[in-house]
This record gives structure tokens, sequence and C-alpha cells, in this order.
């Protein structure tokens, strides 16, 4: 999968399973400050991630991410290497 | 020393009639039925697939997705009954604000946001406990309505819920009076709900024979008193009302419904479901509260009954007021609106007590409908089928749940 479509993928999990408007989410975004994700949405966007890209994230590694590119870097490393 | 007194100021209710509370008085006087088929679940298979279901219900009305996705529908239904209820009330808190600081929340439940429970229970099943959403603890928690109303209406004084089954509103409007009596706090938001229209909830009460079958009449499915009654209609909803000290509802001009003058508890002592044969238990439930106002009991003129239409629930309550009021039982007008709304369990208490103080406002009580064969053993002025205008300056509203607990709560005019 192209990171462009792991962006685009990752930014339509933020809409539908966290409610997140859709015109808020770049890759700069952070997750707490801007746009009001706290530690459970955290949880919630990483299990998603992992059920819908079929990768496995372990804590210590989802513990790091910070921003929404951040997520998307870490889902391009564990499909494309 | 006189204790303080509690009125009511701000009323909310969401519930299978109306989404407000003008709404809802109207389809009340109109007699009108919240039941049909049951929409929220496929409940084929099922002995009873009619409900009293929450129509058109959309939390986004109320806030954003975000937000909405992480309280259970039960705790939705409470969050959008306070909204009404403060805004009726004219009354709103800031965070940080020392007066947000003495006020606080009850809300009542039976069994919280099983809706959930049963979702996630069903990941846990399929996929395992490692799935099972971060969101899944704080939705289930019979105590989520309360704290979710503390944070986003900005009460910091005490903040609780009350878990006595089809008593709990009851329980938490009477609690919530109690906690302004005693000084806390000045206002309370108080009230319940129930969202247990999954299918869960109906295989259990349906397995227990406790729900009417009357799947192709839903509208005549609820008939409180009435022989042919064959069980509760499962209904949803929640009702919140605002209660204050009245020297703080005068000081700042509030309107005022009415007044929480009397509050009693008893426990059957009998079974975890069945009530105590002869009533006993509810008849001092009801002494209770006439006791707590200290009134007599010839200065009631409406009893909004617990009237489930279960074929126990009728014959016991019946006895019960008659063991409290004697031969002026007859005299009393007795309703079950539940033959409306159907029986909202953990909300029933809230919406009932709103139905209580519009009564008191309007000088109109409200009819059991669906009342069309007596029973020999229910033999009270059950107000059959027609609202009717009367004198109304007192009511006493019955809650009894299973477990054998038993609340009564009387709403006098100030």
């Amino acid at each position: 999968m192209e990171r462009s479509q792991i962006e685009a993928k990752l930014t339509d999990l933020l809409v539908d399973e966290l409610g997140l408007e859709r015109d808020d989410i770049t890759m700069e975004a952070k997750f707490e400050e801007d746009l009001d994700v706290d530690s459970l949405g955290v949880v919630e966007l990483l299990m998603a991630l992992e059920d819908n890209f079929d990768v496995k994230i372990p804590d210590e590694e989802a513990e790091k991410i910070t921003t929404v590119g951040e997520a998307a870097d870490l889902v391009n490393q564990k499909l494309n290497g | 020393m006189d204790r303080r007194r509690v009125v009511i100021t701000g009323m909310g209710t969401v519930n299978p009639l109306a989404h407000s509370v003008d709404d809802f008085w109207e389809a009340l006087l109109d007699g009108k039925s919240g039941a049909g088929p049951i929409t929220l679940f496929d409940p084929e298979g099922l002995g009873t697939q009619i409900a009293a279901e929450v129509k058109d219900f959309d939390p986004e009305v109320y806030m954003p997705r975000k937000d909405s996705r992480r309280l259970d529908r039960s705790t939705m239904l409470f969050w959008a009954a306070t909204k009404q209820a403060f805004d009726d009330a004219d009354l709103a808190f800031e965070d940080g604000d020392p007066a947000s600081l003495r006020a606080g929340v009850v809300c009542g439940t039976g069994i919280g946001g099983i809706g959930t429970t049963q979702q996630q229970m069903g990941v846990l099943a399929e996929r395992g406990s490692s799935r099972v959403s971060p969101l899944a603890i704080p939705m289930i928690m019979s105590n989520q309505a309360a704290g979710a109303v503390s944070i986003d209406f900005h009460l910091g004084g005490p903040s609780t819920c009350t878990v006595t089954a089809c008593a709990a509103s009851a329980n938490a409007i009477g609690d919530a009076a109690e906690i302004i009596r005693r000084g806390v706090t000045d206002v309370m938001v108080a009230g319940g709900m129930e969202g247990a229209v999954t299918a869960f909830a109906m295989g259990g009460f349906s397995s227990m024979k406790a729900l009417s079958s009357r799947n192709d009449e839903p509208h005549r499915a609820s008939r409180p008193f009435d022989k042919d009654r064959d069980g509760f209609l499962l209904g949803e909803g929640a009702g919140s009302l605002i209660l204050e000290s009245l020297e703080h509802a005068t000081a700042r001009g509030a309107k005022i419904y009415g007044e929480v003058s009397g509050y009693g508890m008893s426990a059957d002592a009998y079974h975890i479901t069945l009530p105590r044969p002869g009533g006993g238990g509810a008849a001092r439930a009801m002494q209770g509260a006439l006791d707590d106002a200290r009134v007599a009991s010839d200065t009631v003129d409406y009893i909004n009954a617990h009237g489930t239409s279960t074929p126990a629930n009728d014959v016991t309550e019946t006895l019960a007021i008659k063991t409290v009021f004697g031969d002026a039982a007859y005299d009393i007008p007795v309703s079950s609106t539940k033959s409306m709304t159907g029986h909202m369990l953990g909300g029933a208490g809230a919406v009932e007590a709103v139905i209580a103080l519009k009564s008191l406002a309007e000088g109109v009580v409200p009819p059991t409908i669906n009342y069309t064969t007596p029973d020999p053993e229910c033999d009270l002025d059950y107000v059959p089928n027609e609202a009717r205008e009367a004198k109304v300056n007192s009511v006493l509203s019955n809650s009894f749940g299973f477990g054998g607990h038993n609340v009564s709560l009387l709403f006098t005019s100030v």
C-alpha cells in the first residue's frame, strides 16, 4: 500500500471511528492538543489501525505516537518496511 | 428546627411519546401510546416483539459525534433531558464558579449501559478480551450518566447514582432532596433513565414472563389495572428535574413547579422479583412519604401509580393504596401513565415525577388508557381512558423495583 493510500485510509478511520471532523485532520495535527483525542481515543485508534491495516502495534511503539503523521509512519513501516 | 424546603424549578424528558415536556404532556392528555414493533434490533424468535422506544433520537442534536459516541444510549437520554431541564430552569454553571460547587447530581438507572455491555460481550465472544474497547467500562458503568452530567454541566457538588431497578430515579429525586435539606448543596439535578430495549434485556424479561405478548396490538399492550393485562410493556427514556432549596429558587426569582415534600422507602424483604402479597411494603413506602411531609392521607389529590400492567403489581398496589387511605382510597384518582409510556424501568420514577408536577401545575390528571374490563381485585378510580380536570395540590408517585425496593414521593404545590 502506498503512503498516500495509508494516509487516506487513516483519515477515514479518524472520521468514521473516532468521529473527528475531516477538515481538522492534517498529518501534522497532534492528537491531544489539536484534535482533542485523549489516551482512550488513542487506544481506540490503535485498535482500529490493527484491524484495518492488519498489523500488530506493540505498546512501546504505540506510546511514541503523538501526531497523525507519526501514526501513518508507523503503519507504513509495518507494511512497507 | 424547620428543615430546608426543596422545590422543582426545571424539568426535561426524552421518552417514547415526546422529546420535550410540553409535547409529552399534550400526548398524555390525548391518551396516546408510545408502543410499537421493536426497531432497535431484530426481535425474531422472541415471545414479545413490541416495546415503547424513544423515536428518532439523534445524540448529535446535543453534542458532536466525537463526544456522543463515548456515551451509552441511556446516558445520552439523561443528558438530553438534563439539558432541557437546565434551560427550563434558566440556570447554568461555569466550571470553577463557586456556585457550581454547591450543585450536584443524583441519577438513577436500573441496568445502566446494558446496550454497550451486550455489544462488547459480542466482541469478547468473537474476538477475545484484547479487542474489548477502552470505552467499554466507562460506557457500561451505571454511574456514567451522573458523571457525564457533572462534567458537562459543571456540577462540583455530590455526584452519585441510585441503582434500585424500577425505583431508581424515584430514589434519585428523594436522595437529591435530602442532600439539599442537609444544606450540602443549593441545587441538584435529579432523575434517571433506561435504555434497555436490547436483545439481551428483552430476552431476560421475556423469559421471566414479565412482558405483555400482545404483539398484534402494541398500543393496547400496556393496560394497567385492566382484567386482561398480561405483563408490562418495556419502555426506554429519561426524566430530569432541577431541584433547589426554596430560598435559592426564590432569591433568583425562578418559576416553581412544586415541592418535594415527602420521601418514603421500604423493602418488601420477600422475593427477588415478586411483590409481597398484600402490599405491606408498598403501603409503608406511601405512609412514609406522608409522614415525612407531616401531612394526613386525606390531603392527597392524585396518585400516579407504579401500575406496571403485570397481574401481580396492580393487585398488590391496589391493596397497598387501600391500606394507607382506607375507604377514602375510592375517592382518589389513581392512574398509571405506563399505559402510554410503557415501563421505563430506572427512568420511570423521574418521568412520572414530571407528570406529577405538570398535574399540579395544570390541574389535570392524565388517564390510564386501555382500561376496558374491570378486575374485581382492582376496584379503585383509575381515571379510565380520558384525562380529567381536578383540583390537584398534592400528588403521590409510586415506584417499586425488582428486589423489593419501594419508593413513594409526595409532590405538593407551593
